[in-house]
C-alpha cells in the first residue's frame, strides 16, 4: 500500500486518532494509527489510495494537511538519497512529468527562508517536470515537509531534524478556515452556553455525521452542534427544556438565522421544546448520531418536568381557570423539578440504544472533578460499545468526550453500569462553585 | 414547526407510547405560513424515506390539504424531470408549510400541546409525567 504522511495541528493531540479512525471507519478505509505519538504532529501511514487519502483529511479539522510520501530524511541530501532509492520513483516521475505543477514548503516550528527556499527546489532538478510551474490552482503540488526544534525559548531553529518530499493530497478543511467560519465570536445568535466552534465539528466528526443522517442533540440550547452537524451533511434536529434559548432574540437572531448565515439551511430539520426525559420522538423515527453536551448544572439548571414537592402538587390538574383546565391552556407554565445528571446519562444512553441503528454513534460531553475522577464513573449500556473516552483537562476539572456506537445484541452484551450513582457522587455543579476544595466533595 | 416534523412526534406521556392514537397528533387551530426555502431534492429523498405516509396524509388534512396521493410517492431520481415535479410539491408542503401557532391533540388521552412561535412544545404538567 502506498504510504502517506500526514501532519496535523497542534490542538488536542489525544482527539486526533479518534477523529481520523471515526472518518476512516464511515467511509470504508482502513487506517492504523497505533503507532501515533501524541507529543508529535507528523505520522507516515499506509493508505489503499489517494481518493482514501482526500476522504479523510477533507473533513478533518485536528489534521492539517495530507501528502504521498515520496521520501524522508534528516537533512536535505539523506531526503534526496531516500527519493533516488524509492523503487516506485521512476513510475511517479512519468506520471507527473507533464502536468502543471509548483512546489510548496510546509514547517513545523521553523521555516527557511525565500532564498534557500529557491536553491532547494532547484536541487531538485533530477525528478525533470517538464510541465508549466503555476502557482495557481496547478495541477500537483509538491511540498517539502520540514520539521524543527526551538534550542530554547525566545531562539529560532536554523536546521530542521526532520525532512519529507511528497505530492499533496488534500489539506483539511481547518486549512481552508473552517474554524474562522464557525468562530463564536462570528456567529450571529450564541450564549453562555455555546460550545466552541473546533471541538463541536471533531465531536461531528468522531460521532459520525454524514450526509443524509438524522443527528439528534437533545440538549440543543443555542444549536453550536446543529450547525456543525449540517456542516458534514447531517440533518440536524434539536430539543431543550427551555423555550426561550430555542426562540433566540429575536427574529433575526435564532437558531435558524445561524443555519442562514453558514448557508446550511436546505439541511435543517427542527427544533423542539421538550423535556429529554419525557420525549415525543416517535419510537421508530431514525436517528443516525446523537452529538450534545448534557447540562450538568453550571451555566444552566439540570431540570425536568414534574413538582418540586409532589405532596403540595395533589390536586393541581384539576384547577380550572376561564372554564379550562389550567394546565390544558397555552399560557400554561410547566413546573420543573431538580434531577441527577447520573440518572440523566442513564435515560441518555437507554435512549440512544432504542433509537440508533447498529453501528450508530452517541457522542456526548461529560464533566469530573479530576481529584475523585475514578474509570467507573463512565455510564455503561449493554448495547452501546463504549469507543473513545478522551479528555480536555481544565484546572482543577476536566471534561470527556464518550463516544459510544450501538451493536447488534447477537453480537455484544456488555455491562450497564453507572459508577456516578452507585458511589453517591455529588452534583457537579456544587463542587464547581465550591473551587473543587476538598470540603465540597 | 415544519410540516415534516409533526411527522416524527407523538404524544410525550408514556402512557400513551403503546397506543396507536398517539401518532401523528390532531392539528387544530393551526396558524400557516408559507416560508420560502432553497429546493433541495436530495434532502427530500431522504426524507421521503423516513415518511409515514398515512400520518402526512392525517396531518395535511388537518391543516386543509386533501389533495395528497394515497400512497408514498416510488421510484423517485432526483435527476428525472417527473420525479422533479413530485420533489417540489413535497418541498413545498414539507419544508415550506410552517405552523407557527397552533394545537396538538392526542387522540388517546386528548391531552393539548402548543405551538409557539413556530416552535412545538412537548412539556408536560407534574401529573402526567
Ligand atoms: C450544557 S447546555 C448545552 C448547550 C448547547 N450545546 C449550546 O450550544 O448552547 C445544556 C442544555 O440542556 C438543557 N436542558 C436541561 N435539562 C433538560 C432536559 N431535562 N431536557 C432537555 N434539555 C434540558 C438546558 O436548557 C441547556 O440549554
Ligand atoms: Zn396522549
Amino acid at each position: 500500500m502506498p504510504k502517506y504522511l500526514i501532519y496535523f495541528a497542534q490542538a488536542y493531540p489525544n482527539f486526533r486518532r479518534a477523529e481520523l479512525e471515526s472518518l476512516a471507519d464511515l467511509y470504508g478505509i482502513e487506517i492504523d494509527l497505533s503507532h501515533h505519538d501524541e507529543s508529535n504532529p507528523f505520522i507516515v501511514v499506509d493508505l489503499e489510495s489517494d481518493d482514501a487519502a482526500k476522504k479523510i483529511m477533507s473533513r478533518s479539522i485536528l489534521g492539517r494537511g495530507i501528502y504521498e510520501l515520496w521520501g524522508s530524511g534528516k537533512d536535505l541530501d539523506e531526503l534526496h538519497k531516500n527519493i533516488k532509492e524509492s523503487v516506485d520513483i521512476e513510475t511517479k516521475i512519468k506520471l507527473y512529468k507533464n502536468g502543471s505543477f509548483k512546489f510548496d514548503f510546509v514547517g513545523y516550528k521553523g521555516k527557511r527562508d525565500v532564498k534557500v527556499r529557491r536553491e532547494m527546489i532547484e536541487s531538485f532538478s533530477y525528478l525533470a517536470f517538464e510541465g508549466p510551474i503555476r502557482m495557481k490552482n496547478p495541477d500537483e503540488v509538491f511540498v517539502v515537509v520540514e520539521e524543527y526544534v526551538v534550542p530554547g525559548h525566545g531562539k529560532i531553529a536554523e536546521t530542521p531534524i526532520n525532512m519529507w518530499f511528497g505530492r499533496q493530497i488534500q489539506l483539511s478543511s481547518r486549512t481552508e478556515n473552517i474554524l474562522d467560519k464557525y468562530d463564536l465570536k462570528r456567529r450571529k445568535y450564541i450564549g453562555t452556553t455555546s460550545f466552541d466552534a473546533e471541538l463541536s465539528l471533531v465531536s461531528c466528526n468522531i460521532g459520525q455525521v454524514a450526509p443524509g443522517k438524522v443527528v439528534y442533540d437533545p440538549f440543543t440550547g443555542t444549536g453550536s452542534f446543529l450547525v456543525a452537524a449540517a456542516n458534514f451533511g447531517g440533518l440536524p434536529i434539536g430539543s431543550d427544556i427551555d423555550p426561550r434559548i430555542l426562540r433566540g432574540k429575536s427574529s433575526q437572531c435564532n437558531i435558524p438565522t445561524n443555519f442562514k448565515q453558514y448557508k446550511t439551511d436546505s439541511l435543517f430539520l427542527d427544533i423542539l421544546t421538550m423535556d429529554f426525559t419525557n420525549n415525543a420522538f416517535r419510537s421508530n423515527f431514525v436517528i443516525d448520531s446523537i452529538v450534545c453536551d448534557p447540562p450538568y448544572g453550571v451555566r444552566e439548571g439540570l431540570k425536568v418536568c414534574g413538582a418540586k414537592d409532589p405532596a403540595k402538587a395533589v390536586g393541581r390538574e384539576n384547577v380550572v381557570i376561564d372554564g379550562e383546565k389550567a394546565h390544558l391552556r397555552k399560557d400554561f407554565i410547566q413546573p420543573k423539578k431538580p434531577y441527577e445528571l447520573s440518572n440523566l446519562l442513564d435515560d441518555l444512553l437507554q435512549f440512544s440504544s432504542e433509537r440508533l441503528p447498529i453501528g450508530g454513534r452517541l457522542a456526548f460531553w461529560m464533566p469530573t472533578a479530576n481529584d475523585d475522577f475514578e474509570e467507573n464513573f463512565i455510564p455503561q449500556h449493554e448495547s452501546l460499545e463504549l469507543v473513545y473516552n478522551l479528555e480536555q483537562e481544565f484546572h482543577k476539572w476536566s471534561r470527556r468526550l464518550l463516544v459510544y456506537v450501538k451493536r447488534d445484541a447477537t453480537e455484544y452484551k456488555g455491562e450497564t453500569s453507572n459508577g456516578l450513582k452507585s458511589n453517591h457522587i455529588k452534583h457537579f455543579r456544587d463542587r464547581y462553585f465550591k473551587g473543587f476544595s476538598e470540603k465540597s466533595r | 414547526m415544519k410540516f415534516l416534523t409533526t411527522n416524527f412526534v407523538k404524544c410525550a406521556i408514556k402512557t400513551c407510547d403503546s397506543s396507536l392514537e398517539a401518532f401523528p397528533l390532531q392539528y387544530s387551530e393551526c396558524e400557516l405560513v408559507q416560508e420560502e426555502q432553497e429546493f433541495n431534492p436530495e434532502f427530500i429523498c431522504h426524507m421521503l424515506d423516513r415518511l409515514d405516509w398515512q400520518a402526512v396524509i392525517k396531518v395535511a388534512k388537518d391543516l386543509g390539504n386533501t389533495s395528497l396521493p394515497p400512497n408514498k410517492p416510488e421510484d423517485i431520481d432526483p435527476i428525472m424531470e417527473d420525479s422533479q415535479a413530485i420533489l417540489r410539491d413535497l418541498h413545498t408542503l414539507l419544508v415550506e408549510t410552517r405552523i407557527v401557532e397552533g394545537k396538538m391533540i392526542c387522540r388517546n388521552c386528548e391531552h393539548i400541546y402548543y405551538i409557539k412561535n413556530s416552535i412545538p412544545n412537548f412539556l408536560l404538567p407534574p401529573h402526567l409525567c
